[in-house]
């Protein structure tokens, strides 16, 4: 509690002492008038002044201006209990409410307590703490173990691991090293480390991230929007029909006035819609900032409601679904042994960077001796080709092999294919693919449980290659050969057939598809940490590369928007009941500022679940550095 | 453009959505939004009359929720 917080309690407490004296006290006439008088005003003081400010500057249905009619009245009527009563509870319900308020901002601004206080900058020899905005780029840092990655840089001495946590939900640590990219609001946990600053502070990580987090509220959802406007009508609703009450029985049909004035200031006290206006956004608040929490950054709470009725899911493949590195799946020669085979390909690709190349360099694994290889050539589109002690190696195509009259024959793997001829004579192939990522079966079979019922991927890769990765996956629908403006066409298309309240997501890793992902009824970036276009063209962002985030992002906006509406129809509810219960003379005022406080204080407490919604591993969080 | 400035002592939800609408009606606002949880006002007008739209919607403010302060 704040010490306004503290003060506001005190007084309450005081106001409720007060009112139970004047309650107890066996007082008749002026003398208990003047007794309840005294925790009337006590509590009420600001509440009027506040109503008096207000409709001098024309705000005539503000909510203290009701709420000091409704106790008025009802002193007026001679029902003192009752209108201290009213006051009291209305101190109590708005007490409650800003103390909710503040706790969720504070725990959500510590779950994104990512931002660096200082960095140990290296100038001259000597070690200056400074403020990260300090720091050009291609100075030096230090950083200790226990300490917050100030700046985005690359490792130049030392050897570490890192939590990312805070970054990207991720809680296995990543080792780091020499040459390693290290990013900002990552914990150094093992040794010191000197980094080679990259980027300045306002174009780092955490500064893009927080960014990111603090104006994601600006994107309002629809039923928010729905929400505000409700309360527009609903109060001015409320306080017609108390007017009609109190004057149309007694005038037409010469009810007593006491009665029905008495039913009509019990509206007043429900008039008030503050219980619905807090309780939306809060719940999308919590919703966003649980979902920070786990490594997805959510733009706005109209993001969260669309992803909540997502239908369609298109994930693009290389980087997503896959992981868009190379790897040697097979290796079938004809003549030779497999290391043989490997050796001959990985000589002849010594000198290209092509990622094949690199791929069969990996998986052969050792050295190679210098001099070995001597007049090496890449030739674009087919292969490469090298003398490697006196033979003369091709690696490449099937072209390739064609124009050097080497017999090849295909394979019945899926994948690139890389076949060796050694002087003329064929040697076998080597089939290299992209893996897929190990949690990315689980993440479709988790959307389709959610009740996503079209899974579609669009490759720019060939249709063997596409159809196969999908085919494992369980796929719907696999569209193969795209160039990048037939992913749009391709998306636009699905947006077509799609029925009216569905959305579709478009995922991909924020290489390439930025159109794709504005097309898109949301578009989410993937492990696009290093991507500033990504981080601009998305909706969503997922920190982490794992497809199964998807998942737990789709589950933190269903039980969002399902937390939203339980608020608005229990909210409701309960109002429509005591305005109908308090037009029929069943409730009294006792009851109706009950419902009204007890109403909020629920709600309240129901939209604050909405933070610690958790994915499926729960929320992988460290234990906090400092 | 977009500018957003932070608010000081928004207390209460509904009078920020009464302040969004008013502060979207002035002249020359595209839009306008208040995010009571993150106490943020964001403004979409263009630039050369940033200046005078800013100074209407402190009074906007003032009007609807006097203990709230627009931090320029």
């Amino acid at each position: 509690m704040t010490k306004r917080q503290k003060k506001d309690l005190a007084r309450i407490l005081l106001g409720a002492a007060l009112f139970s004296a004047a309650a107890l006290l066996p007082l008749e006439g002026t003398a208990r008038l003047l007794a309840f008088l005294v925790p009337y005003l006590f509590l009420g003081y600001d509440v009027f002044w506040a109503a008096l400010r207000n409709l001098a500057g024309g705000q005539f249905l503000d909510e203290n201006f009701l709420m000091s009619l409704a106790t008025v009245g009802a002193m007026l009527a001679g029902e003192y209990p009752e209108g201290v009563a009213v006051m009291l509870f209305y101190q109590v319900g708005e007490l409650f409410q800003r103390c909710a308020v503040d706790k969720s901002r504070r725990s959500i601004s510590q779950l994104m307590d990512i931002r660096p206080d200082s960095a140990n900058v290296v100038r001259d020899g000597q070690i200056l703490k400074v403020n990260p905005e300090g720091v050009a780029v291609g100075e030096t840092i230090l950083v200790r173990p226990g300490e917050r990655v100030p700046l985005d840089g690359t490792v130049s001495d030392g050897q570490t691991t890192l939590n990312t946590a805070a970054l990207t939900g991720e809680s296995l640590p990543a080792d780091a090293g020499p040459g390693d990219a290290v990013i900002s609001g990552s914990v150094n946990l093992s040794r010191v480390i000197r980094v080679s600053v990259r980027s300045v502070y306002g174009e780092s990580t955490v500064a893009r991230i927080l960014d990111l987090v603090e104006n994601a509220a600006s994107k309002k959802a629809r039923v928010e929007a729905f929400i505000t406007r409700f309360a527009r009508y609903y109060t001015p609703a409320v306080v017609g029909c108390a007017a009609l009450l109190a004057l149309v029985p007694p005038l037409a049909l010469g009810l007593p006035w006491s009665e029905w004035v008495h039913r009509a200031l019990i509206f007043l006290v429900v008039s008030c819609p503050c219980a619905l206006v807090i309780s939306v956004p809060l719940s999308f608040f919590g919703g966003i900032g649980g979902a920070s929490r786990q490594g997805i950054l959510v733009k706005g709470s109209s993001y969260l409601e669309a992803l909540s009725r997502t239908r369609t899911v298109v994930f693009d493949k290389t980087g997503t679904l896959t992981e868009g590195s190379f790897t040697v799946s097979a290796v079938h020669p004809e003549v030779v042994s497999e290391a043989q085979l490997l050796e001959y390909a990985a000589c002849a690709e010594t000198y290209s960077n092509h990622p094949i190349s690199l791929s069969i360099r990996r998986a052969h694994g050792r050295e190679i001796p210098t001099g070995t290889v001597t007049d090496a050539e890449d030739l674009a589109g087919l292969g490469v080709r090298a003398v490697v002690n006196g033979h003369m190696i091709y690696a490449g195509n099937s072209a390739l092999m064609d124009s050097v009259g080497a017999g090849w024959h295909g394979c019945h793997r899926v994948g690139t294919i890389i076949h060796v001829a050694v002087d003329g004579a064929y040697m076998g192939h080597i089939v290299i693919s992209d893996t897929i990522k190990p949690d990315a079966r689980q993440a479709i079979d988790r959307l389709r449980a959610m009740g996503v019922v079209r899974l579609v991927m669009l490759t720019g890769d060939r249709e063997a290659v596409g159809r196969d990765v999908g085919d494992r996956l369980g796929l719907d629908q696999v569209h193969a050969q795209l160039m990048p403006g037939d992913k749009v066409s391709a998306v636009e298309r699905l947006l077509g057939e799609q029925k009216e309240g569905e959305t579709l997501a478009f995922v991909g890793d924020g290489i390439n598809d930025a159109p794709v992902l504005s097309r898109a009824d949301i578009g989410i970036a993937m492990g696009a940490l290093g991507s500033d276009a990504a981080i601009e063209a998305a909706d969503l962002v997922l920190m982490d590369d794992k497809p199964s985030k998807l998942a737990d992002a789709l589950l933190i906006a269903r039980r969002t928007m399902a937390i939203v509406h339980q608020n608005i129809v229990f909210a409701l509810a309960v109002k429509v009941a005591v305005l109908v219960l308090g037009a029929l003379g069943i409730a009294d005022m006792w009851l109706a500022v009950f419902a009204d406080v007890g109403v909020s204080v629920l709600a309240i407490l129901n939209a604050m679940r909405a933070m610690r919604i958790k994915g499926k591993d729960g929320i992988q969080q460290s234990s906090p550095v400092r | 453009m977009r500018k957003t400035y932070r608010l000081r002592d928004l207390d209460c939800a509904n009078c920020a959505a009464k302040m969004e609408r008013g502060i979207s009606k002035i002249p020359g606002v595209q839009s306008a939004s208040i995010s009571f949880m993150t106490q943020r006002l964001t403004i979409e007008a263009d630039e050369p009359l940033l200046d005078s739209i800013i100074k209407q919607a402190v009074k906007v403010c003032r009007k609807i929720e006097p203990d709230c302060t627009i931090l320029l």
